[in-house]
């Protein structure tokens, strides 16, 4: 086979992968908008402190150390225990819990049948105070997140791909962690709303918030729930790109990549943000392979976009998004 | 008790639909044009202005350009820091190629420039809508950002891709360059502010801003009842990336005199404008100056408060004020979702009544 | 409500001045924002010095010195609004640690009459004296360092790099793009080839990049980043098994930050280093004694030592000295800022007067002139040893290759001065 074919498939492959990261973040966007209409601006920033938190409570760093010593001249650091990964993980996303909780309390209860726009610019409230808090808990330095997931090149992939190809073919063991911790999450997600009475609930507030009301269903339970969920998908996202880059502000930025994801794939199916990702990170990944070099590089950033508003002119509501009924 | 209708007789139908119909409200605002123009000039010193007036002056003009498109004509654009890019290329591109004609001239052909590109990346919106079109703009944001960066025309070559602004002046003084007054900065952007607030609030309550409204409101409705959407959108996106365009401009060469693309007009600056915007109050050209004085001064304000008054360490000042502004944010929307210009409005209403509110 | 707004402001605002006596060398930091984890240690090891000096000393030549704290977030605007706010207070020179404010900074400070000094970053051609008379930065310069990292690998080769193949990964900025011109005519000399490899800030997203590294595996990658962009490029380095001893980054690419995250995979990976790095140096006993021990370290106190952190020191360091300089030609202890350009120019530091201040060999010995603002732009190379957490140096200091970039930074500069219609001074 020729070598230009077979680093294109490289690229492709890779193009998937790094699709399937991008959907990570994006499934907290459609999760949110889904449920309550609301474009969830603080997603990245859900993100970011999901994984400041795990790192913080897996070290044993002691919230608002800094606030604490500024304000008391102590010299407060380090609780001085590790905790195993799993409880990290688990008391964290009762953390996000506690603050989806916060959040419905605090925020939406008060911004009920609001315009979408005002509910996103309540998002962007979230946004800063988010990341300032994060900051403010568990310090602005960059920290390493290690939860024991295999980095670096798969041999068995490079090894067998060598023996048929000639070529092996680079896959990063991350990625593939990534791909098999979405098909669960997305699987789970979608049993747990088929088959579960708050999933079902869920649904309807979906279809139809005054409906899903007049029947009994709780709206403001299904917010905590679905931004419960949504932290917690944001707490996958910041494993994933933590373990990748370190904790630290830029995590929030990965929400730029998710965005295109959102669009090409629709902003209200979950499915959709799954094939979006996929189309976007083979799509980003080729035209900086084929045409990248030639017009100077670091092309994907627009391109992703570009490739999206491509899909939307033919599709303005997505890929998989409703049908845009417009009645008069 | 003074701010009230009555005695205020209208005898034609042009005094009745002016902008300011109370009597008190027309010298109050002939009072902060003097303050502007006949006293802050002559008090102003370097950190005022380059810390406080010129960026706020310069953000009310992207804001403004943004809520004709936003506010006005409902189509979300986060391409705003894309726009700013063009009309500060295009300015430094017309002030080194035509070192002899006025920049303020300049000025205004890099906001037509700009005008140009914001239709072409417009185009779309006639078919996508909401936040689906947000996202869209922000293919222009990124894509021209790479191109400024890329290209090296743009920046005539230079070693590093910045982008210089040489000397320039007005009468005689200078208002580019380092050697550009406090005062000289600000009565630019103030002149260019007033104008751009004039128009767009005549062409907001004219024929075109009617249209604009129609538009937000139910293009489909719209179209039926005889408004063209296409060139309504259009004539939306073309003033709005004017304005946007002069802003830029004037971002670059008045206030900043130095700029990298990627990190002056980045995606960030999109997002602010955007905020400036919101919290100012979509549709409310008051509110555009709302929302720049609040995101502009609310900042330095707090720095001053926290680090400077306060004493404390930096970066816990920093991260605290993320965390005020972040919450005023919510705060004022949970107490008026429409911005600071419906509560200005609110304000105003209880002020007619006052002091005998029954 | 906006009388009592505005007062508020102006009350805040009148109380940020604090007393004119002292030395004011205001440290424009960044704590906050996408590259707080580079400004953290740098403020504290800038801050800690002057604390060092003041507690032990009373300051330079008995003088106090103030270091009032800005936070710029690397934001221009802010630095722009960092540099007004303090420069009233009598400030005597700026270190903004950001090529983009530098450059704001540039025509503002020759404008006021304040020194710029920023060492190994901001305006390559700046170390043309005749041309800007208010900036510094030596002791080396963007430029140097490219042509330091080819002369190391020159070495490496038996003095032959005809046929190699060298790639530059670089932050796709003006910081970026600095070291592109030096290598071009560099690979025209020697005769490599050179492959240039954007990557777009922030720089999560390289797979692109290091799968172009993987299919034309170039013989050296040269890397220049800062930020988030150096953990993920070094963690993609280890991830396809680039040899890491030929994986060389600029001097900010090369902390700890950056290569704690990849774990044991970054052994072997080399940076460029100006100054000395870890705590084998006299002046660390008295920073303990006086500093954290006396609870006056500048941030949480747990970066002594760092790469960056010795950075800001070293920074720091050089300031005084020049200050030190300007007290000792101005006859006075209380200089201004134009005194403190001229001992900046008049500035020399020999290997004595390092090991005086306790920082024997940390950088090289240069001496300032009228025309010379960039010092010899000699570095080092250093080496990540992962199973023991530490840098280690593994090459003296290597000297630039001037024949090539005298002419190239004459040029910059005879660009900058035609635009700005600048005569050239030290005639």
């Amino acid at each position: 086979m020729p070598e230009q074919l077979l680093y294109a498939m490289e690229v492709t492959l890779n193009g998937l992968m790094a699709g399937v990261m991008y959907s990570l973040v994006a499934l907290g966007f459609v999760l949110i908008f889904k449920a309550s209409g609301i474009f969830n601006y603080a997603q990245g920033v859900l993100a970011l402190f999901a994984a400041l938190t795990l790192v913080g409570l897996q070290n044993g760093q002691i919230p608002f150390a800094h606030l604490i010593n500024a304000a008391l001249g102590t010299n407060l650091h380090s609780f001085g225990w590790k905790l195993p990964v799993l409880v990290a993980i688990a008391l964290t996303a009762l953390v996000m819990v506690g603050l989806a909780i916060l959040i419905e309390k605090l925020v939406l209860k008060h911004l009920v049948n609001q315009a979408p726009i005002i509910l996103f610019m309540a998002t962007i409230g979230l946004a800063y105070f988010l990341e300032g808090l994060g900051d403010v808990m568990w310090g602005a330095d960059i920290k390493k997140l290690d939860v024991g997931l295999p980095q670096g090149i798969s041999e068995t992939v490079e090894s067998v791909t060598d023996s048929i190809f000639g070529y092996g073919f680079f896959i990063d063991n991350l990625d593939i962690v990534a791909t098999v911790v979405a098909v669960l999450l997305v699987a789970s997600l979608t049993i747990f709303s088929q088959y579960s009475k708050q999933g079902r609930a869920l649904r309807a507030v979906a279809d139809d918030h005054q409906a899903a009301l007049s029947v009994g269903i709780s709206l403001r339970f299904i917010w905590v729930l679905v931004w419960s969920i949504a932290g917690f998908v944001a707490l996958v996202a910041g494993i994933m790109w933590g373990t990748k880059s370190g904790v630290q502000f830029s995590l929030s930025l990965i929400a730029l990549k998710a965005l295109p994801v959102l669009m090409l794939g629709g902003f209200t199916s979950i499915p959709g943000a799954i094939v979006g990702g996929l189309i976007i990170g083979v799509g980003e990944k080729l035209f900086e392979f084929s045409v990248g070099p030639m017009i100077g590089g670091a092309t994907e950033n627009w391109f992703a976009y570009m490739l999206a508003l491509i899909f939307l002119v033919f599709r303005p509501q997505g890929l998989f998004g409703e049908k845009i009924i417009e009645r008069v | 008790m003074f701010y009230r209708e009555a005695g205020d007789f209208k005898t034609s139908y042009r005094q009745d639909s002016q902008t300011f119909p109370i009597r008190f409200d027309r010298w109050r605002f002939y009072a902060v044009l003097a303050l502007a123009f006949g006293v802050i000039p002559f008090v102003i010193n370097d950190y005022w202005a380059n810390s406080v007036f010129v960026p706020f002056l310069i953000y009310a003009i992207a804001a403004i350009g943004l809520n004709i498109l936003t506010g006005y004509a409902g189509q979300v654009s986060l391409g705003t820091g894309g726009f700013m890019a063009v009309g500060a290329y295009a300015c430094y591109k017309l002030m080194t190629s035509f070192p002899e004609v006025s920049i303020l001239i300049h000025v205004l052909l890099a906001g037509g420039v700009t005008a140009a590109v914001g239709v072409l990346f417009g185009l779309p919106s006639l078919r996508i809508k909401g936040f689906y079109l947000a996202v869209a703009t922000l293919a222009a944001q990124f894509f021209l950002v790479w191109l400024f960066n890329k290209v090296p025309w743009f920046y005539n070559f230079s070693a590093s891709g910045q982008i210089t602004a040489p000397d320039r002046t007005v009468l005689g003084y200078f208002v580019t360059g380092a050697q550009t007054s406090a005062t000289a900065k600000y009565l630019v952007c103030l002149v260019f502010l007033v104008l751009v607030a004039l128009i767009a609030r005549n062409l907001t309550r004219g024929t075109v801003g009617r249209k604009w409204m129609a538009i937000r409101d139910m293009d489909i409705a719209a179209e039926i009842i005889g408004v063209n959407p296409l060139t309504t959108k259009l004539t939306a996106f073309a003033v709005s990336s004017f304005f946007i365009g002069i802003a830029g401009a004037l971002f670059f060469a008045v206030y900043l005199g130095a700029a990298e693309v990627g990190e002056a007009f980045g995606i960030q600056k999109s997002f602010l404008i955007l905020f400036m915007v919101i919290i100012g109050g979509l549709g409310s050209i008051f509110g555009s100056f709302a929302g720049a004085a609040f995101l502009v001064l609310l900042p330095v304000l707090l720095k001053n408060l926290l680090v400077g008054t306060l004493g404390w360490p930096t970066d816990l000042a920093a991260h605290i004020e993320l965390m005020i502004v972040g919450g005023l944010i919510v705060v004022f929307l949970i107490a008026e979702p429409h911005g600071l210009a419906q509560l200005w409005r609110l304000a105003k209403e209880k002020l007619r009544l006052w002091p005998f509110p029954h | 409500m906006k009388m009592k707004f505005a007062t508020a402001v102006a009350a805040a605002m009148s109380l940020a001045a604090p007393a004119m006596a002292d030395l004011v060398i205001p440290n424009l930091s960044y704590r906050t924002g996408p590259f707080a984890a580079g400004g953290i240690p740098y403020a504290d090891g800038f801050n800690d010095y002057f604390t060092l000096l003041n507690e032990r000393d009373g300051g330079i030549g008995g003088e106090k010195v103030q270091v009032p704290e800005c936070e710029t977030a690397y934001n221009t605007e802010k630095g722009v609004e960092c540099y007004e706010a303090t420069k009233g207070l009598g400030a005597l020179v700026y270190n903004p640690l950001s090529t983009g404010i530098t450059y704001q900074l540039i025509p503002k400070v020759s404008q006021d009459g304040i020194t710029l000094y920023t060492p190994g970053y901001g305006r390559t051609s700046a170390a043309n004296g005749a041309i800007f008379e208010w900036v510094f930065n030596y002791p080396a310069n963007y430029w140097d360092g490219a042509s330091v990292a080819v002369k190391y690998l020159l070495e490496q080769n038996g003095g032959d790099l005809k046929g190699k193949k060298i790639a530059l990964l670089y932050h796709n900025s003006a910081y970026g793009k600095e070291p592109i011109r030096t290598l071009e005519s560099l690979a025209a000399k020697h005769g490599y080839e050179l492959t240039q490899m954007p990557i777009d800030t922030p720089g999560q997203e390289q797979k692109s990049q290091w799968l172009q590294v993987r299919r034309e595996k170039p013989d050296y990658v040269i890397f220049w980043g800062w930020g988030v962009m150096n953990q993920v490029a070094i963690q993609e380095a280890v991830n396809i098994k680039f040899p890491m001893e030929n994986f060389i980054g600029v001097w900010w690419s090369g902390s700890e930050n950056d290569v704690l995250p990849a774990g044991d995979g970054a052994n072997g990976y080399k940076s460029l280093a100006m100054h000395g790095t870890g705590m084998d140096y006299p002046v660390y006993a008295d920073m303990q004694k006086y500093v954290v021990d006396a609870g006056k370290a500048s941030g949480a106190g747990d970066q002594v030592g760092s790469v960056l952190y010795s950075r800001g020191m070293y920074a720091a360091m050089v300031i005084s000295e020049a200050v030190r300089k300007a007290q000792e030609l101005a006859g006075t202890s209380a200089v201004n800022a134009a005194q403190v350009r001229d001992g900046f120019e008049a500035l020399e530091i020999t290997e004595e007067r390092m090991a005086e201040i306790g920082l024997p060999n940390f950088g090289q010995p240069f001496a300032a002139s009228c025309t010379d603002h960039g010092g010899p732009g000699a570095a080092m190379i250093q080496q990540w040893d992962a199973a023991a957490k530490e840098w280690n140096l593994v090459t003296g200091f290597i000297a630039p290759d001037d024949e090539v970039l005298d002419p190239l930074v004459a040029e910059d500069s005879a660009a900058f001065a035609a635009e700005n219609k600048i005569t050239p001074r030290c005639n």
